[in-house]
């Protein structure tokens, strides 16, 4: 049983993850390294609560329903704004991708506290969704079937948010390999002009990708806010999001920047993050256990960088601007 | 062959690259970005029922007015400018060095362990001076890590410096609540308060470090502008492959110019352990290396430039500190305009390097043969 419910939280804890990798692969996959992940997970995480709490302090007889709908667009909307500044100012303003990403992370962490606390004070210190809405985020898709044999447990036990990553990251993984659209945006990491040349609008592709991108790492955020497996749930934490953007863009590497190895790469994360709390290691202090995720993506980082297959490799023209005046 | 005309579809706006601007013009640009982050801080000040100036006014007497609040705002300047001067060499090398908060923990430990356990063999100033070196070499060394690997195998920096910023912090955990738990302290593990020959002595109220930093300053621009290392790191960071045609030894150079980031990240782990937190906490390196990114990246990486930037930054934390008491405005506030600032400043630079050439009025009929 214990080995169950280890799977169980590992997928919980993957979750976010899963986003934040699949948002940052698409927006990679269009040669933009947006480093705000960080920054677009606080955005979208207190767009979501934010929309949510509103909702239902506004309206006299809310559903929940309607609730979640509200939380999952306004965090999306507003984490896909972050990327909006960074398409911006990287794409038409050419600035360094580098840098406006790290901006990015620094105003997005301020944004989520600030606003974070500003919900909270004017709750009269302490706003959280309603008490549905937070079981509609953190429920068994099938309670019945969970509890009904080993098998329905380990398939249907997680919140529905873990069901649409997963059809998200297969999405994309037909997206990326087998749609023409798909192609187009691998010719443009791949090498700006001369997608720009085969009649690719490139600066569309950016902007598309790096926003829809920004977007889906959003949810990342918002599922932070509103998951309850690490803390209360459905309130604003300062500073929760803690490192899950930048573990978001680490993962992209582990996973080789394909989205269907993002699953199994934010799994190993997330069971690589409570790993400590099922199988204590006597002789490894807990620190150190906590340290194990960020070795394993230098681990990873080298050894991509080391070998040399080409279908596991960065989008080439990942990190550079494109000027068409430049060529 | 006869004469046919075409309208020549030309776009409404094109870009092109402009020559050498005059600096004070490049300045005007930038300062008018600044102030119109501040004009969109405003925007949120006033949505919040707050008087903008008011709001303004009070971070800034609230950052210098005092004799209080001139020692926490210079608290703030001295990591900060340091970071930033660490940051200096990497980031024109174009090696993206965002390890700064690892590489000053990594200097903070070390130090802390001479001020812990050595502090009673050791006479102060050898004491401070050997903090000091342990600090370099430890936050070289962490930079050195991933320069190495960079310079073998062309390892991604950005974000191996980045996890080890976590492995540091892994480790300062380990030590808080492990081997070097304050026996004392009951309920939070903590590390012992350091001994007063482990703490930096005070000149006009702040510790020494800000000269310290300042002559750090001065030394660091002259090392990029008139240093035969500066230059080569210049020319890495312009083109790898012209300094390689120049017969320069790139890897050596990498792995130089990221020690010396990384030492100096360091000294600034010893400057804040030493000279402010007297202790070490998971938390010593306070976000000062992500902050210092940008004001390297808005001072165009020049050391000099970075003195006022920091101020500016500082007085913008600090107040920060003071509006959250007065108006009950989040301190996060500050983290809100430093990446506004940053998004205004990035985004100037494109009308310093580029001119728009907008369409003429009539359209052109161009004869074709």
């Amino acid at each position: 049983m214990n080995i169950l419910n280890f799977f169980i939280a590992s997928v919980l804890s993957a979750c976010p993850l899963l986003f934040g990798t699949l948002g940052e692969t698409l927006t990679e996959r269009s040669g933009n390294l947006n480093l705000g992940v960080e920054g677009m997970m606080f955005m979208g995480g207190i767009a979501g609560l934010a929309g949510s709490y509103y909702y239902e302090t506004l309206s006299e007889n809310p559903v929940v329903w309607v609730s979640v709908v509200i939380a999952i667009v306004c965090s999306f909307l507003c984490a896909a704004f972050g990327a909006l500044i960074y398409s911006v100012l990287t794409i038409t303003f050419r600035a360094n991708q580098n840098v406006t990403g790290l901006a990015l992370t620094i105003f997005g962490t301020g944004f989520g506290n600030f606003f974070g606390e500003l919900l909270s004070n004017s709750a009269g210190g302490y706003a959280a969704v309603g008490n549905a809405t937070k079981v509609a985020f953190n429920a068994p898709i099938s309670a019945t079937l969970a509890s009904s044999s080993v098998v329905g447990k380990l398939l249907f036990s997680y919140n529905f948010l873990v069901y649409i990553a997963l059809a998200l990251a297969l999405f994309l993984t037909y997206f990326i390999n087998h749609t023409r659209t798909g192609l187009n945006l691998w010719a443009v990491g791949e090498r700006h002009a001369a997608a720009d040349a085969a009649g690719i609008n490139v600066t569309r592709y950016k902007y598309l990708a790096t926003c829809i991108g920004g977007g889906i790492t959003g949810l990342g955020g918002m599922y932070i806010v509103m998951n309850s497996a690490s803390g209360v749930g459905g309130v604003w934490v300062h500073n929760c999001i803690s490192g899950y953007g930048w573990l978001s863009v680490a993962l992209v590497i582990f996973a080789m920047w394909h989205p269907s190895r993002a699953i199994f790469a934010s799994f190993v994360f997330g069971a690589l993050s409570v790993a400590r709390f099922y199988f204590p290691v006597s002789f490894l202090p807990d620190a150190i256990y906590e340290v194990v995720p960020y070795i394993a993506t230098i681990v990873v980082l080298i050894s991509v960088s080391m070998r040399s297959r080409r279908r596991l490799q960065p989008p080439a023209s990942l990190g550079l601007a494109y000027f068409r005046e430049e060529r | 062959m006869s004469n046919t005309r075409h309208d020549v579809h030309e776009p409404l706006v094109r870009i092109a690259k402009r020559g050498e601007m005059a600096a004070w013009k490049m300045w005007i640009i930038r300062i008018a970005a600044i102030f119109l982050a501040l004009l969109t801080g405003a925007v949120i000040i006033l949505l919040l029922g707050h008087n903008p100036v008011a709001v303004y006014i009070d971070m800034v007497t609230g950052s210098l007015a005092t004799k209080t609040s001139r020692v926490a705002s210079m608290k703030i300047f001295i990591p900060l400018l340091g970071a930033a001067i660490a940051i200096a060499p990497a980031f024109r090398m174009r090696f993206w060095n965002i390890g700064a908060e690892g590489q000053i923990l990594a200097g903070a430990i070390a130090a802390t362990y001479f001020a812990l356990f050595q502090y009673r063999n050791l006479a102060r100033p050898v004491l401070l001076i050997v903090m000091f070196l342990a600090a370099a070499v430890a936050g070289g060394v962490w930079a050195l890590i991933p320069a190495a690997f960079k310079a073998r195998f062309d390892t991604n920096e950005t974000l191996f410096t980045l996890m080890l910023n976590y492995v540091a912090v892994g480790i300062v955990k380990y030590l808080r609540m492990g081997p070097w738990r304050s026996p004392t302290s009951a309920g939070f593990p903590k590390i012992d308060m350091f001994d007063q020959s482990a703490r930096l002595p005070l000149l006009f109220g702040v510790n020494i470090g800000w000269v310290l930093v300042l002559v750090l300053a001065v030394l660091m621009y002259v090392y990029i502008r008139y240093t035969k290392q500066g230059y080569e790191l210049t020319v890495v960071g312009e083109s790898v492959n012209t300094a390689k045609y120049a017969g320069m030894s790139v890897g050596r150079i990498i792995v130089r110019t990221a020690f010396l980031s990384g030492a100096i990240a360091g000294i600034v782990g010893f400057l804040i352990v030493s000279g402010s937190a007297y202790t070490l906490s998971d938390t010593t390196s306070g976000g000062y290396g992500f902050t210092a990114i940008t004001v390297a990246w808005l001072a165009k990486l020049n050391p000099i430039v970075m003195i006022i930037i920091t101020a500016f930054l500082a007085i913008l934390t600090k107040g920060a500190n003071t509006i959250q008491t007065n108006f009950k405005i989040p301190a996060s506030a500050s983290s809100v305009l430093i990446g506004l600032i940053l998004f205004f400043m990035l985004g100037c630079e494109f009308f310093i390097n580029f001119r728009l050439i907008f369409r003429k009025g009539k359209k052109h009929e161009v004869a074709r043969l």
